[in-house]
């Protein structure tokens, strides 16, 4: 695709046409992962849409300035977790929350499965596990929220998650560990 | 390390590895095997929901364009019943202005002329006065200056 590293200076005649070229690869690549990442932190689907527009708009200004230190998923992943946490402040200054009412309820979200149950039976029973996630994940802090989605739904790599977050590899491990008991609490407490 | 060695394994990193590291693998192994169902079923069901949402049909410039005509047409509503109670205001306003002019005009007319018709009565009765006195007096007069008259003879 690129003549050059991605390291190397480029130059001004065919900077913006490879930056661009790049850039496109990106976004094709990573923007269903980061809507995911963003749905299953907000349950809302146009909020979702709204943050990924506004995380690759934020990314696209600041193109120029990747220079490759983590892979371009967790940079965008990183960008996306800051727009969201500005989404939440913002929204507590204003006393907005009627947006919440957009997010879509936990019996709602739990209602997507995956089409390998065989039974009905068996479908209930992983709609129910699942609506059981859905609350102990409701229940968690925003950082230990995050940490829990980027491990088991985008299934990152711990070291990744902390450069994502910003926080060390322990402090993550210490979020998923109270997180999971929380989660594993949920499962035990209904069953 | 070139473009597709910067990209290639993006998505692949957030992705699980077979390898893992340390942390992980102990974090892993803690986990009960029901535990473990259950987060792969909440995996797959966001994945699921993912998929659907992203690429459900977007009727986004529909919506907009039948919000903005809802809302253009209540700004013409709003503004057509505004501008026609402030213009009926200010015709009553300026239709009382007119009616107490005219009132007024009507009233300083009327008092004029009975200004001026007082004034033609109390001249006609003077002249009455005047012309009567005048005719009367001297008449009733003339004994006595006839009496002075003799007396000064004598």
């Amino acid at each position: 695709m690129a003549t050059g590293t991605a390291w190397e200076p480029m130059t001004n005649d065919t900077a913006p046409e490879v930056a661009a070229e790049e850039f496109s690869a990106v976004v094709t690549k990573h923007r269903p992962h980061i809507f995911r990442f963003l749905l299953a932190s907000t349950r809302d689907p146009d909020l979702a849409e709204t943050l990924t527009q506004d995380c690759f708009l934020k990314a696209h200004r600041n193109w120029a300035g990747f220079r490759g230190e983590s892979s371009a998923m967790t940079w965008l992943m990183r960008i996306a977790i800051n727009l969201q946490k500005d989404h939440w402040r913002n929204r507590r200054m204003q006393f907005w929350r009627q947006t919440q009412t957009n997010a879509v309820d936990m019996d709602e979200a739990s209602d997507w499965l995956p089409s390998g149950e065989s039974s009905i039976e068996q479908q209930l029973l992983a709609k129910e596990r699942v609506g059981q996630v859905w609350i102990a994940v409701k229940g968690l802090s925003e950082r230990q929220r995050t940490v829990f989605l980027l491990r088991y739904v985008e299934e990152a790599e711990l070291s990744e998650i902390a450069l994502a977050t910003g926080l060390s590899e322990g402090t993550v491990k210490a979020h998923l560990s109270r997180a999971l008991a929380r989660v594993r609490k949920e499962l035990g407490g209904k069953r | 390390m070139n473009f597709d060695d910067k990209f290639a394994g993006n998505t692949d990193g957030m992705k699980a590895r077979t390898g893992g590291n340390a942390m992980k693998q102990a974090l892993e192994s803690e986990l009960e095997p029901e535990l473990e169902k259950a987060l792969a079923e909440f995996r797959l069901s966001v994945h699921a929901w993912s998929d659907a949402a992203y690429y459900r049909p977007r009727l986004v410039v529909a919506t907009v364009r039948r919000r903005s005509w809802r809302v253009a047409a209540g700004w013409a509503l709003g503004c057509a019943l505004i501008a026609g109670s402030l213009s009926g205001g200010l015709y009553e306003h300026r239709h009382h202005q007119e009616m107490a002019r005219i009132a007024a005009v009507r009233a300083a007319e009327q008092q004029k002329l009975e200004a001026e018709q007082r004034a033609r009565e109390e001249e006609e009765e003077l002249a009455k006065v005047d012309s009567e006195v005048s005719r009367e007096v001297p008449r009733a007069m003339e004994p006595l200056v006839q009496l002075m008259n003799e007396d000064e003879s004598k």
